[in-house]
């Protein structure tokens, strides 16, 4: 059972990144993941009295505060119609109305879970992480740094056209993913984010032809259904009680096919357009 | 540490220790409705109304709503039992362990979007589990309620 000592409501980020700097004090964000283990805090540092529960667009990027919830990212109507759509279904079927009100931006992100839908589905967006201390850095890089005692301030993501689709499979609504994957393309490139695998989420690039034919829109089902298989096989699984490395590799292929039928239908809707 | 609550309409002020959670912070003041579950954020029966939206008082301090508002079932009376009548009618409980989290939940569905359709219920009360019942009784109950309030709540249950 979660024991804390003292909680504190910070007024500023210096007094926050100052107490956090304790081994045995810690940012609660939604605190939902928290409250399930048996840590015993010292302090408890609350991040919501800072303004960081907005969202906020420029004509460059979307700028999302660590407190935003879950929820206000599925109702944003333009993060989601720029996005078309998959940020809020990557957060969609995550356990209820009830959890996504309260669990934040900022504790998926820092936390970097496996299971989460949220670190995959803005790994396939060009989306940076802007640190307290360390700045302004992409999410890719975050997402494999080691955790330390900075504070995870917010998110950018940076309003680039492009196509993207997100699709998860879970054994159960509402549940962890059994594997969750988005595909984008934009001017980075194209690429594919493969997360619950069980482990975090892993970006593979896809070849610079197969972008070329999926942005042109000459890419027919069965060469969708082989870069996928060739996607597959460069993504490394795993087994838990969800479910077995072998199906989540084969799963993977299924996915990464839908996906990539979905960026073209996209890319259909938006010539139309 | 001290915490202020506006708790159904009633302000209360409280010495709480940081670590007590908002379901018994509520419990503690007469709010039985609201029932200890999975108590893993999944179930959905210590349902709460925080500053107006649905939350899971299982998973929240209750030195987080210091300075805001939270209702629970025995704030919304009227509005529940209007809307519980119908779950009710369909006979769409079994235990009614899960009612009152159904219920806030519902009711926090149908304020956002007075009529949604099956899947947005559907949708909307993902986070609420019942074991007793397959869902169906409790659908009905709302398409029933959903029809009730289009006509003016006038028509026959």
């Amino acid at each position: 059972m979660l024991k804390i000592k003292e909680y504190v409501r910070a007024e500023s980020l210096e007094q926050a990144y100052q107490l956090n700097q304790k081994k045995t004090n810690r940012i609660i964000g939604g605190m939902l993941w928290m409250k399930m283990s048996d840590a015993r805090i010292q302090t408890a540092i609350d991040l919501s009295a800072l303004g960081l529960d907005q969202i906020e667009e420029n004509e460059v990027e979307y700028r999302i505060g660590c407190m935003v919830t879950l929820r206000q990212l599925e109702l944003h109507e333009g993060l989601n119609e720029w996005s078309h759509g998959i940020v809020r279904e990557s957060v969609k079927p995550i356990v209820g109305v009830q959890f996504r009100n309260l669990a934040t931006v900022g504790g998926s992100i820092f936390g970097r879970f496996g299971f989460s839908d949220v670190l995959t589905c803005f790994l396939a967006l060009d989306t940076y992480v802007e640190l307290y201390k360390g700045g302004v850095i992409p999410l890719e890089e975050f997402a494999e740094m080691e955790k330390d005692n900075d504070i995870l301030v917010r998110l950018i993501v940076k309003k680039k056209p492009g196509l993207h689709a997100y699709l998860s499979h879970r054994n159960v609504k509402t549940d962890f993913p059994v594997l969750a994957v988005a595909v984008s393309a934009d001017d980075r490139g194209a690429r594919a984010v493969v997360g619950a695998r069980p482990s975090k989420a892993i970006c593979v690039p896809l070849k610079e032809e197969w972008k070329k034919a999926i942005e042109e829109g000459r890419c027919t089902e069965l060469e969708a259904e082989q870069m996928a298989k060739e996607l597959a096989e460069q993504i490394p699984t795993g087994s838990n009680m969800r479910a077995s490395a072998e199906y989540r590799s084969h799963l993977a292929g299924v996915l990464l096919k839908r996906a990539i039928l979905a960026l073209l239908e996209e890319r259909g809707r938006q010539n139309a357009d | 540490m001290q915490i202020s609550v506006m708790l159904n309409g009633k302000k209360v002020t409280e010495d709480i220790k940081p670590d007590l959670l908002l379901i018994d912070f509520v419990r503690n003041h007469g709010c039985y409705s609201v029932k200890r579950g999975c108590e893993t954020s999944n179930c959905g029966l210590c349902t709460v109304f925080l500053d107006e939206k649905p939350v899971l008082s299982c998973s929240v301090l209750a030195a987080r709503a210091d300075g805001h508002a939270v209702q629970t079932l025995e704030g919304l009376q009227e509005e529940a039992a209007e809307f519980g009548a119908f779950i009710a009618d369909q006979g769409a409980e079994q235990c009614g362990f899960c009612n009152p989290g159904m219920i806030m939940n519902a009711i926090a569905l149908f304020r956002e979007n007075p009529a949604p359709t099956d899947d947005e219920i559907r949708e909307y009360l993902a986070g609420n589990l019942c074991r007793c019942s397959g869902y169906e009784g409790q659908l009905r109950g709302i398409r029933a309620f959903i029809e009730y309030k289009k006509q003016g709540g006038a028509v026959c249950r």
